[in-house]
């Protein structure tokens, strides 16, 4: 009789455990966050690695018991680096799916096209793209993670006046990325006592360039060539260049950070110049710097799971999943405005392209200490020293 | 312009030339036999590439070449055997839609292969720095090998149709198909054939030219739209134009840059490839009676 007085107490008192306790379960809600990247087409170096490091991410936080309690739900589209099917996945997105941020997309082109569609649908758009126009001049819910690209303009100029280089040569591929730092480009090299003698724009699915590198070889005043892109082709120029047997340093944008284009230019990338985020350097950074942590988890964790060198446009994935996550974190709340608030306010947010001090002026929250220069050496990205 | 700068372009424009000629050679093939155009040439161009850099991880190159030469020819052979041999007298619109979801297919099943990366077939010779010096000009060794090929190639085809019956069962069919079968000519084996002809060479061109451009999974479309450009332009069926057009258009091509920004080196193709269609709809060097025979 006492056993089954003491067990019937037991079940009840579980049920009305449960009962205090299942609208707390109920209540955990699940976040949608949407993210626009080129896993395929001819972004793909730069939206393969940000749509894998995403996931890996999402996994884990959703593994760790999710945000506050709160699970994440992603929604991955592939834009095949179009920007019409990013302006659709966008509205789609935002209308249909009333996600709480947009991840992406990884191109400044594809970026720019949505900005404003992001601005009036008032949702977080956290782009992986490059580009500065995307937060100049700053739109309210419009943020971008990776480094800004006239900061990468002014490191490869200081390095150029340190090498006494005064007139170069442009190359840019007629991408929304290639062009913004074309401009950035001719529009700085002013400031620091440099010429453009030439410029010329590429296709983006451009197969060999020797005829361009001819024209420009014939202009004997040319002391460097700068190239701006983020597809193989900037493998090719490299290649052209030096098949044309020209001994000319060739500077390349951050948008040179993944390996997989050392490993396609081969021999003819021993050399280049670049400025980029310190994640393609994190072994040989020293303890004290204060993204190694940072930099040698992710770098862990994406190599094991993937077999595959971790690279910066990776990295840009990972800031963006997790300026999110930690502004949601601080905002304490899912509610788009507080998480807008918050974001803007993030500061000394460590992540994979430097330290994040946001403001409400500052949408990309980096300064130029987050580049690093940095060349190739047997096939290795290693840190530039003069 | 100065006499180094001039051969550069040349040479620059003789190896754009040479990738398309070899491209547009496998749609000719094709056309002739069968009166349509294959817009899937570019995925074999495309497979021959990926299947050889594949099989050259343990394989040495030119053994990973000729397997993966004779992989895509098996494939060609299954397309036209699975989606164009049972087709009763279709026409020129529904083959041509057929093959452009065939090369739509072939891309995507690439992509889950291969995935989205670059990859390319080592340099034959040399590395990605060498170059070989000819008069005043730098020109990599792999340029050679593409115009080598393509000149083999079109030696090789000219034999082959002019000299051994097969090759001359295949004219007969695309000069006459109803008369070629009642002399007793398997017209049916003769677009097979065809298709893998096609194939085979597209995939060897992809091979000699993955170095220089590097193949993806959705390289081959690019190839493909120069390709029958070069075929349009040298008038569609005739290989030896095709090198010709080829060689022509990539010189204008290169010379272009001299003169215009880079960014406009194709609107320059398509320009020349609309002034031929509005012209010359025949081609530069195809006969206006030969072509009023053909459905399309």
């Amino acid at each position: 009789m006492k056993r089954f007085f003491l067990s019937t107490v037991t079940i009840l008192s579980l049920w009305a455990l449960a009962l205090v306790a299942l609208p707390g379960s109920l209540q955990a809600k699940e976040i949608k966050v949407g993210a626009i990247l080129a896993e395929t087409g001819g972004a793909s170096f730069l939206g393969g690695p940000e749509g894998r490091t995403i996931r890996m991410l999402v996994d884990k936080i959703n593994a760790d018991g999710g945000i506050n309690g709160d699970t994440i739900k992603l929604i991955i589209k592939d834009s095949g680096a179009n920007p019409e099917k990013a302006i659709s996945f966008a509205k789609q997105l935002i209308e249909e799916e009333n996600v709480l941020a947009i991840l992406g997309p990884s191109t400044s082109g594809e970026t720019m096209k949505i900005k404003q569609i992001c601005e009036q649908g008032k949702t977080i758009l956290l782009s992986c793209a490059a580009a500065e126009v995307i937060v100049d001049p700053v739109a309210q819910y419009v943020f971008k993670t990776p480094q800004k690209d006239s900061f990468a303009v002014k490191k490869i100029y200081m390095e150029m006046n340190k090498l006494g280089i005064s007139k170069i040569a442009v190359l840019a591929g007629n991408t929304g990325f290639g062009k913004a730092g074309k401009g950035q480009l001719v529009k700085i090299a002013p400031e620091f006592g440099i010429e453009v003698v030439a410029t010329e724009v590429y296709d983006k699915k451009a197969t060999d360039l020797s005829a361009v590198i001819a024209k420009i070889k014939a202009n004997k005043d040319i002391q460097a060539v700068v190239n701006w892109s983020i597809v193989p082709a900037q493998a090719i120029v490299a290649k052209n260049i030096r098949q044309a047997g020209w001994d000319v340093p060739i500077f390349q944008s951050h948008g040179f950070g993944n390996i997989k284009y050392v490993e396609a230019a081969g021999a003819a990338a021993e050399g280049i110049i670049f400025p980029c985020g310190r994640l393609l350097v994190a072994d040989s950074l020293p303890d004290s710097n204060p993204q190694k942590t940072v930099l040698m988890q992710y770098k862990h964790d994406y190599e094991t799971k993937f077999s595959e060198t971790a690279s910066t446009f990776g990295g840009h994935g990972y800031d963006a999943i997790m300026i999110l996550t930690e502004a949601i974190k601080a905002a304490g709340s899912t509610e788009m405005e507080k998480v807008r608030s918050a974001i803007e306010n993030l500061q000394g947010f460590v992540g994979t392209g430097g330290v994040f001090n946001f403001t409400p002026a500052d949408h990309n929250g980096l300064d130029m200490d987050s580049f690093a220069m940095m060349t190739v050496k047997d096939g290795k990205f290693v840190l530039y020293e003069n | 312009m100065t006499s180094e700068l001039f051969l550069q372009y040349l040479f620059a424009g003789i190896t754009y030339g040479s990738i398309y000629a070899i491209v547009a050679i496998g749609f000719n093939i094709i056309y002739n036999t069968t009166g349509i155009i294959n817009f899937a040439q570019g995925e074999f161009v495309m497979l021959g590439g990926m299947l050889s850099i594949s099989l050259h991880t343990f394989l040495p190159l030119p053994l990973a070449i000729a397997i993966a030469v004779i992989i895509t020819m098996i494939i060609g052979a299954l397309i036209e055997i699975i989606f164009i041999r049972w087709l009763e007298s279709p026409s020129v619109l529904r083959m041509i839609i057929i093959t452009i979801g065939i090369s739509i297919l072939i891309r995507e099943a690439a992509l889950h292969v291969w995935g989205e990366g670059v990859r390319s077939l080592p340099y034959f010779n040399g590395n990605e720095i060498s170059s070989i010096r000819i008069l005043s000009t730098n020109v990599s060794p792999q340029v050679l090998w593409v115009i080598g090929v393509c000149a083999v190639i079109v030696v090789l085809l000219s034999l082959f149709f002019k000299f051994t019956s097969l090759g001359q069962e295949m004219r007969a069919c695309s000069s006459n198909r109803l008369a070629a079968t009642l002399c007793g000519i398997n017209t049916k084996n003769m677009v097979t054939l065809s298709f893998m002809l096609s194939a085979a060479i597209g995939a060897l061109a992809g091979c000699v030219v993955s170095p220089i451009t590097y193949t993806q999974y959705d390289s081959g479309t690019g190839l493909a739209i120069k390709g029958f450009t070069v075929a349009v332009l040298g008038g569609l069926g005739n290989s030896m134009a095709a090198v010709s057009a080829g060689l022509l258009l990539g010189i204008i091509e290169a010379f272009s840059i001299d003169i215009v920004p880079l960014a406009f080196q194709d609107a320059i193709s398509i320009s020349i490839l609309l002034i031929i269609l509005f012209v010359r709809p025949h081609g530069l060097f195809g006969s206006k009676e030969a072509a009023g025979l053909k459905e399309f």
